[in-house]
C-alpha cells in the first residue's frame, strides 16, 4: 500500500509538470485557437537559459528568475513577430508556422549550447518525508505545491484583475473587445508571454529528473497534449486534472503492468490521445464545439 | 517580354507539353549513367521521398488535412516489404504493391474515425501515431529485428541488363515513381481532385454541392497512406536494411516540410521538396550540426509568409513569364488571360484579399 501511494504521488508530481505545459497550451489555444507545437521547445530553451545563468555563477534562485523573465519577454516577442502575421489564418498555415518555430528553436538551442546533455540542479532538497508511514519525496511534494500555486495565481489573474477580464474578453470575442477599446493584440502578446513562463516552470522542474539537452521537452509535450486533450483543450482546470490522470496512469502502468514496462510507457498517453480524440473529439469530459456561421 | 504566346487547347500547346515531358523523361532516364554510385543512391532516395511527399501532398495540399504521421505509414511500408522479402521470401517486385495494399488498408481503417477530426486534432492523432512507431517496432523484436534492425536481401540485376546495381535500383524506383506520379496527376485533374479542393476551400459548401465528404476524405487518407507505404517499401529495397532510427517522428515532419517548401497542392512540388530534404541537410550538416534545423525552420516560416505556393509556385510564375497561354477568343468576345481559369493560383495567392468595401 505504501508503495502504491508513492507511485501515485510521483505520478501526480509528473502530472503537475505536464500540467504546467498543458496550461500553457490551453492558454494559447483559448485565446487564439492555435495549438502551439513549439511550446515544449520554447520551454527547453528557457531551461537552457536558467542553466547558462547558473553555470555563469549566479545562485539558482536568481538564475530561475532571470530565465522566467527572459521567457516571458521572449514569448511576447514570438507572438508579435512570428505568430501575428498568420493569426486567424488557415489551421494548416498556423500549424506549419509553429512547427517551423519548433525546429528553429530546437536548432538555435543546439547551436548555442551544443547537443550533449548535462545535469540540472534541483530546486528542491532531495530526501523524503514520512507521512502516515509512507515515505514521500520532498521533490514530488514541492512540484505539486508549485503547480497548485501557479493554478491559484492564474485563477486570481483571470477572475480578479482587470487585465484578466480583458484577456478573457479578447479570447471570447476579439471583434467586440476591440470595439470597447481593449487592446487585443497586446493581450495576445501577454498570453504568449505567460504561456512561455509556464513552459519555463515546467522545464526547470522536469530538467533535474531527466538530463538537460535539446530534446528535453519532446516527451513532456506529448504528455501535455494528452492531458489537455482529455478536456478538449479549452479548460485550464481540465488540463491540470487531465495531466494528473496521465501522470498517474503512466506511473501505475509502468510499475504494475509488466507487459508495458519502461520501454512502452510512452504509449500510455498516446493511447489516451488516440482513444479520446477518435471516440470523443471534443474531449472525454469536454463539451462539443458549436460553430456559428 | 514573353517569349511565346500559345492558345489554350491548341495543337501547338499540346506539342510543347509533350516535348517538355519527353525531355524531362529522358533526363531522368539518363541521369544514372553520368554519375557515380553514391550520387545515384542519393537520386534514388530523392525519388523515394518524392513518392511519399506526393502522397502527403494529396492529403495536405489538396484536401487541407494535416498529417504528422506519414513517417509511420512509411515505416509500415518499409517493414512490410522487409518482412515479406526477408522472412516470407516473397519476390521483391511483389513486396512493393503488397506494402501499398497493407498501408492502404491501415490508412482506411485509421481514416474512418480520423475524418471526424478537423485541423489541429488530426495533426495530434497522427503525431501520436508517429511517436508510437519506433517503440512499437523495437518491442516486436521477433518480427522486426528490434533495435538491431532487419537486413533486406537486395534485388539482383537481371542477367540480360547491362546495368550496375545502383543504376538498376534507380531505374526501378523511377519506374514506380513515374506510375505513382501519373496516377496522382490523373487523380487530381479528375472529379475526385476537384472534390478534394472543394473540401479544402470550404467543407460546408462542398457538402452542399453534393461532395460525399466522408467517402472522399477516407479514400484520400488511405491513398495517401498507400503512397507513403510504397515509398517505404522502395526505401527498404534501396537501402537493404531497415531499423527503427530511420522512422522517428522527425521523418513525418520532414515529409511535411518537403511539400510545404516544394509547393502545397502541386504534383511537381513533391519532387522539388524531395530534392530539398535530400540535399540541403547534407550540405548544411557539413557546416554546422544545428544549421539543418535552422534552415528547415526558417524556410518553413518564410515560405508560409512569402511564398504560399512553394518552389513549384515560383517555377509556375517563371513559366508564365516565358510562355503565355491565352484562351481561344470566343466568337465576338474578348480573349481572357489564363489566370482567370486557374483556380489554383487564385486561391493560393489570396490573403492580400480584396479591399474592404
Amino acid at each position: 500500500m505504501g508503495r502504491f501511494l508513492q507511485v501515485v504521488v510521483d505520478g501526480v508530481a509528473d502530472g503537475s509538470i505536464y500540467g504546467a505545459l498543458a496550461l500553457a497550451l490551453v492558454l494559447i489555444f483559448r485565446s487564439t485557437g492555435i495549438v502551439n507545437f513549439a511550446q515544449g521547445e520554447m520551454a527547453m530553451f528557457s531551461t537552457f537559459v536558467a542553466w547558462g545563468l547558473h553555470d555563469g555563477g549566479r545562485p539558482l534562485w536568481l538564475a530561475l528568475l532571470g530565465a522566467f523573465a527572459v521567457s516571458f519577454l521572449g514569448g511576447m516577442a514570438i507572438e508579435r513577430v512570428v505568430i501575428r502575421p498568420v493569426e486567424g489564418g488557415r489551421p494548416l498555415t498556423v500549424v506549419i508556422v509553429t512547427l517551423g518555430l519548433f525546429v528553429l528553436v530546437n536548432a538555435a538551442a543546439g547551436w548555442i549550447w551544443g547537443f550533449t546533455n548535462r545535469g540540472f540542479p534541483r530546486s528542491f532538497p532531495s530526501g523524503t518525508v514520512g507521512l502516515g508511514g509512507v515515505a514521500l519525496s520532498i521533490e514530488s511534494l514541492g512540484i505539486i505545491a508549485v503547480l497548485l500555486a501557479v493554478v491559484g495565481l492564474l485563477w486570481l489573474l483571470f477572475q480578479r484583475t482587470k487585465v484578466g477580464l480583458a484577456m478573457r474578453a479578447a479570447a471570447q470575442n476579439p471583434v467586440s473587445s476591440r470595439l470597447v477599446g481593449i487592446g487585443v493584440g497586446r493581450l495576445l502578446m501577454l498570453g504568449w508571454g505567460l504561456a512561455a513562463l509556464l513552459g519555463a516552470i515546467a522545464g526547470v522542474l522536469v530538467a533535474p529528473r531527466l538530463f538537460l539537452d535539446v530534446n528535453l521537452m519532446g516527451g513532456v509535450l506529448i504528455y501535455a497534449f494528452a492531458g489537455a486533450a482529455l478536456r478538449g483543450f479549452d479548460s485550464p482546470l481540465g488540463a491540470v486534472v487531465g495531466s494528473w490522470i496521465i501522470g498517474v496512469t503512466e506511473n501505475l502502468a509502468g510499475t504494475y503492468v509488466s507487459a508495458i514496462g519502461a520501454d512502452l510507457k510512452v504509449l500510455v498517453p498516446l493511447a489516451i490521445i488516440f482513444v479520446v480524440l477518435l471516440v470523443r473529439p471534443s474531449g472525454l469530459f469536454g463539451i462539443p464545439e458549436v460553430a456559428r456561421t | 517580354m514573353r517569349l511565346l504566346r500559345v492558345e489554350a487547347g491548341s495543337r501547338r500547346l499540346r506539342m510543347l507539353r509533350a516535348v517538355a515531358l519527353a525531355a524531362a523523361g529522358l533526363l531522368a532516364l539518363g541521369l544514372p549513367f553520368n554519375s557515380n554510385p553514391v550520387v545515384n543512391g542519393e537520386l534514388t532516395l530523392v525519388l523515394i521521398y518524392a513518392v511519399a511527399a506526393l502522397g502527403l501532398n494529396l492529403l495536405v495540399g489538396y484536401c487541407g488535412q494535416i498529417s504528422l504521421g506519414h513517417g509511420a505509414f512509411f515505416a509500415v511500408g518499409a517493414y512490410t516489404a522487409a518482412v515479406l522479402i526477408a522472412k516470407a521470401h516473397l519476390p521483391y517486385l511483389l513486396s512493393v504493391p503488397a506494402a501499398g495494399l497493407v498501408t492502404f488498408a491501415l490508412g482506411f481503417a485509421f481514416g474512418v474515425p480520423a475524418l471526424r477530426l478537423r485541423g489541429l486534432y488530426l495533426a495530434l492523432v497522427t503525431l501520436a501515431l508517429s511517436v508510437a512507431t519506433p517503440p512499437l517496432v523495437k518491442h516486436f523484436e521477433g518480427l522486426t529485428g528490434g533495435v538491431q534492425g532487419l537486413p533486406v536481401p537486395q534485388p539482383t540485376v537481371p542477367g540480360w541488363l547491362p546495368l550496375d546495381l545502383d543504376q538498376y535500383l534507380y531505374l526501378l524506383v523511377l519506374a514506380v515513381a513515374a506510375v505513382m506520379f501519373l496516377l496522382a496527376a490523373n487523380l487530381t485533374r479528375g472529379g475526385l481532385g476537384r472534390a478534394l479542393v472543394a473540401i479544402r476551400d470550404d467543407e460546408r459548401a462542398a457538402t452542399t454541392m453534393g461532395v460525399d465528404r466522408a467517402r472522399v476524405k477516407t479514400l484520400v487518407f488511405a491513398s495517401s497512406a498507400a503512397y507513403a507505404g510504397v515509398a517505404g517499401a522502395l526505401f527498404a529495397l534501396a537501402l537493404g536494411f531497415v531499423a527503427p532510427e530511420s522512422f522517428t517522428p522527425v521523418l513525418s515532419f520532414v515529409f511535411l516540410a518537403a511539400i510545404v517548401i516544394g509547393g502545397l497542392g502541386t504534383v511537381a512540388g513533391a519532387l522539388l521538396g524531395a530534392l530539398f530534404i535530400e540535399f540541403v541537410p547534407q550540405y548544411a550538416s557539413s557546416v554546422n550540426q544545428a544549421l539543418t534545423g535552422v534552415l528547415y525552420g526558417a524556410t518553413l516560416i518564410a515560405v508560409m509568409y512569402l511564398l504560399p505556393g512553394g518552389a513549384a509556385g515560383l517555377l509556375g510564375q517563371l513559366r508564365r513569364r516565358l510562355v503565355e497561354v491565352v484562351e481561344t477568343p470566343p466568337p465576338g468576345g474578348r480573349p481572357t488571360g489564363e489566370t482567370v481559369m486557374e483556380a489554383g493560383t487564385v486561391s493560393s495567392s489570396q490573403g492580400g484579399g480584396l479591399p474592404a468595401v
